[in-house]
């Protein structure tokens, strides 16, 4: 078989394409761990960690449609406490302080430039735009 | 199953509790004698438009506009008013029709009527067709043919912007009327000319207007039954 | 007459196609990150070229029913090659209607909310059903009846009751456009009933119209044979609906005029004659008119087939690609007049779409004229 150097050869650098994104990243240093701001004064979460770092868009989604199309403009939580649902006033300037503080940090780690919140509402002042 | 006869007589009476307190019926009543026509007031139009961060944008083609001073003739048809007073001012603002033809036509129901009588806009989720623009018969409401970010002079913090590719109108200050306020224009207006509030309940200053003072809507031939009435 | 292919015409026909094409792209990109108002519309005038075009290639599309009705209903030898062509045209003309809803939209990437959050109540969910539909059963119908003459047998049995399916539904997807404009209370210049039959007799004369175009230009590009009896019958159609139109449009001109109500006879006063000295369409209404009228007579006295068509069609892509939509927003429901331009990247942007449609329409053509040549044995007969 004469073509065997160029399948084999062929094969090879296609690997090494296909694998790019791996052994790119591999060779870059660790990154350090997130470090995200969280709320001075306030004591409890709207919800425990987990489900927050798992679910946030759905939550944030079900705030939306809750606050708009319901009408309603509280959310309880656990615990008796009631959120005013307002992604500025809540989840930011009472919470989370502000966007690059806070949501940036994770996504502009992951190169996530899908939500387009900050295109309408207001990110308090001391933020990044 | 064993019932209680005081719980038997409750569940009877469930379906009343529908006819004890009927909803709200949000209204306006612009009093147009008291609106000061000619002398270029337009306080009403740069409450409503600054708290609600609307954009000012010079293109007249891609203006947008919640509320705005409009000649008789235009609001009624030339043929409705005298030529007299064809040429006085009133406002021209989205009715909040009680039976409206852009929630109809909307895709998406991006926009729809709440149990209250406010026709509500979702600017998560209109897609931007228009189509609620070309079936409103009042002209009332506006796109966003630019991104509006550069054209909000002052930003208000307490009400979100809108992006480019969505249509927008009056909201009734629905965030206002939540918490027990009135709307803007309502506050800012130096003659007191704009009456608001709830037409269903028997107390309410509009009420009492409408019964005493006789009104006329606009284009009410169309089926829409709007919300804004003006007082001649 | 064997046909031959000519590389040096196809590849410059498509070369030309993909130049229109990238420049569209490009002014759509362009649109997308400034906005809508980088076209000519305006708060008053909400709706443009692009939706105006889109009526016109609804109609297009529709007009396949034109040669699918005469000839499996009525056995109209004379459409049995060309009713495939006609089921392309149909599928081109619709890829072409959905890029121009997406042109138009302001947020495109919510274009499947449409579905996610479907609302029966507005006719334009229904359009979306319809158009959809109405394109999965003529895909399906031509690649099987492609696919059926590839292989020299008769196409399967089910494949019937899906043609008879389409005939009625060609009609109800251009009756479901009408029915966006014609239900409107505050839009008096469309809210008529004739709106649905006007755009269904335009449709049926500017659809037959470009096929005729189409056959002559493969007659004359392709070298392929082109049966005279189809562009007869196909020239009867065109003269008979655009017979129809021009009396429906005059029915519409009696009632506004006659009628003298401000809220009917001004849009037709603005369209024709202008209002206030702005008189931007009046020029092309005329036109429009005039070659109306023109390729009425062309086709009664049976000469000049080609300007007939050329002219039926270029007539009714004014009056529906442009008249009918812009003329509902002037004057406004306030009384302004305000005019409207198309701009430059709009255009562009029209103008790749329907380059898009007709690079589809060329692939097809072109597979079936392979296919038939393969079977006929190089001879290939329209």
């Amino acid at each position: 078989m004469r073509e065997r150097p160029l399948i084999l050869s062929g094969l090879a650098v296609f690997l090494a394409l296909v694998t790019l994104p791996f052994w790119y990243n591999a060779a870059a240093k660790a990154s350090a761990a997130l470090e995200l701001k969280r709320p001075a004064a306030a004591t409890q979460c709207v919800a425990d960690t987990a489900f927050m770092r798992r679910s946030h868009m759905e939550m944030l989604n079900a705030w939306r449609d809750r606050r708009v199309r319901e009408g309603i403009r509280t959310q309880p939580a656990s615990g008796g406490r009631v959120f005013d649902i307002s992604l500025t006033g809540t989840c930011l300037e009472e919470c989370h302080g502000s966007r690059a503080d806070f949501c940036d940090r994770c996504h502009s780690y992951i190169g996530l430039s899908g939500p387009y919140c900050w295109d309408c509402h207001n990110a308090p002042a001391g933020s990044t735009k | 199953m064993k019932i209680t006869r005081t719980g038997f007589l409750g569940f009877l009476a469930a379906p009343l509790l529908a006819f004890a307190r009927p909803a709200k019926r949000w209204v306006m009543v612009v009093q147009t004698g008291k609106c000061m026509q000619d002398a270029g007031c337009t306080a009403c139009v740069q409450a409503c438009h600054q708290a609600h961060n609307v954009p000012r944008i010079p293109d007249a083609r891609h203006e947008v506009k919640w509320l705005w001073k409009e000649r008789f003739r235009n609001l009624f048809g030339a043929e409705a008013i005298p030529a007299a007073a064809e040429n006085r001012l009133a406002l021209a603002l989205c009715n909040h029709c009680d039976n409206p033809p852009c929630t109809r036509v909307c895709p998406t129901a991006a926009t729809w009527q709440r149990s209250d009588g406010i026709v509500m806009m979702d600017w998560h989720r209109c897609i931007g067709c228009r189509y609620c623009m070309a079936a409103c018969p009042y002209g009332s409401r506006s796109f966003n043919w630019v991104d509006p970010k550069p054209y909000v002079a002052a930003p208000s913090p307490d009400f979100p912007r809108r992006s480019k590719g969505v249509v927008e109108k009056c909201n009734f200050c629905e965030e206002r009327l939540a918490v027990g306020k009135m709307p803007r224009c309502v506050e800012a207006c130096p003659e007191r000319a704009l009456i608001f509030g709830d037409a269903n309940d028997p107390h309410s200053e509009v009420r009492q207007v409408l019964q005493a003072r006789f009104t006329i809507r606009r284009h009410t031939e169309l089926g829409t039954r709007p919300s804004v009435f003006y007082v001649i | 007459m064997a046909s031959e292919f000519q590389p040096r015409i196809y590849w410059s026909w498509i070369g030309a196609l993909m130049v229109l094409i990238a420049a569209g792209l490009g002014c759509y990109l362009r649109q997308l990150d400034y906005g809508l108002g980088l076209t000519g519309m305006s708060r008053d005038v909400s709706w443009g070229l692009y939706i105006g075009q889109f009526t016109f290639a609804v109609g297009i599309a529709a007009s396949a029913v034109m040669l699918v009705l005469p000839y499996y209903l009525h056995h109209a030898k004379a459409f049995a090659k060309v009713v495939l062509l006609g089921e392309f045209v149909a599928i081109a003309s619709v890829a072409a209607c959905m890029l121009f809803i997406f042109a138009d939209m302001g947020q495109p990437a919510r274009v499947l909310n449409v579905i996610r959050y479907a609302s029966p109540s507005s006719v334009m969910f229904w359009d979306m059903v319809s158009l959809g539909g109405y394109l999965v059963l003529n895909s399906v119908m031509a690649a099987v009846t492609l696919a059926s003459e590839r292989n020299e047998v008769p196409p399967p049995a089910w494949l019937r009751p899906m043609i008879f399916l389409s005939i009625p539904w060609a009609i109800s997807i251009h009756t479901v456009t009408a029915f966006l404009y014609c239900g409107l209370a505050g839009r008096p210049f469309w809210l008529t009933a004739i709106l649905a039959p006007r755009f269904l007799a335009s449709a049926f004369a500017s659809g037959p119209a470009l096929l005729i175009l189409l056959l002559l230009v493969l007659r004359s590009a392709a070298r392929v044979a082109v049966e005279n009896e189809a562009l007869h019958k196909l020239a009867i159609i065109v003269s008979y609906a655009m017979a129809l139109n021009v009396f429906f449009i005059l029915l519409e001109l009696f009632t506004a005029i006659y009628s003298g109500i401000p809220g009917h006879e001004e849009h037709f006063r603005y369209l024709f004659l202008g209002i206030e000295g702005r008189h931007a369409l009046a020029p092309w209404m005329w036109i429009s008119a005039v070659l109306a009228l023109a390729s009425l007579l062309l086709l009664w006295s049976g000469r000049g087939l080609a300007l007939a068509a050329a002219a039926a069609f270029a007539s009714l892509w004014i009056d529906k690609g442009l008249g009918m939509v812009v003329g509902g927003f002037v004057p406004s429901p306030l009384g302004a007049v305000t005019e409207y331009t198309p701009t430059a990247p709009e255009i562009m942007i029209t103008a790749g779409i329907w380059a898009a449609g007709a690079l589809i329409a060329t692939l097809l053509f072109r597979t079936a004229i392979a296919v038939r040549a393969y079977v006929g044995g190089n001879e290939v007969s329209l």
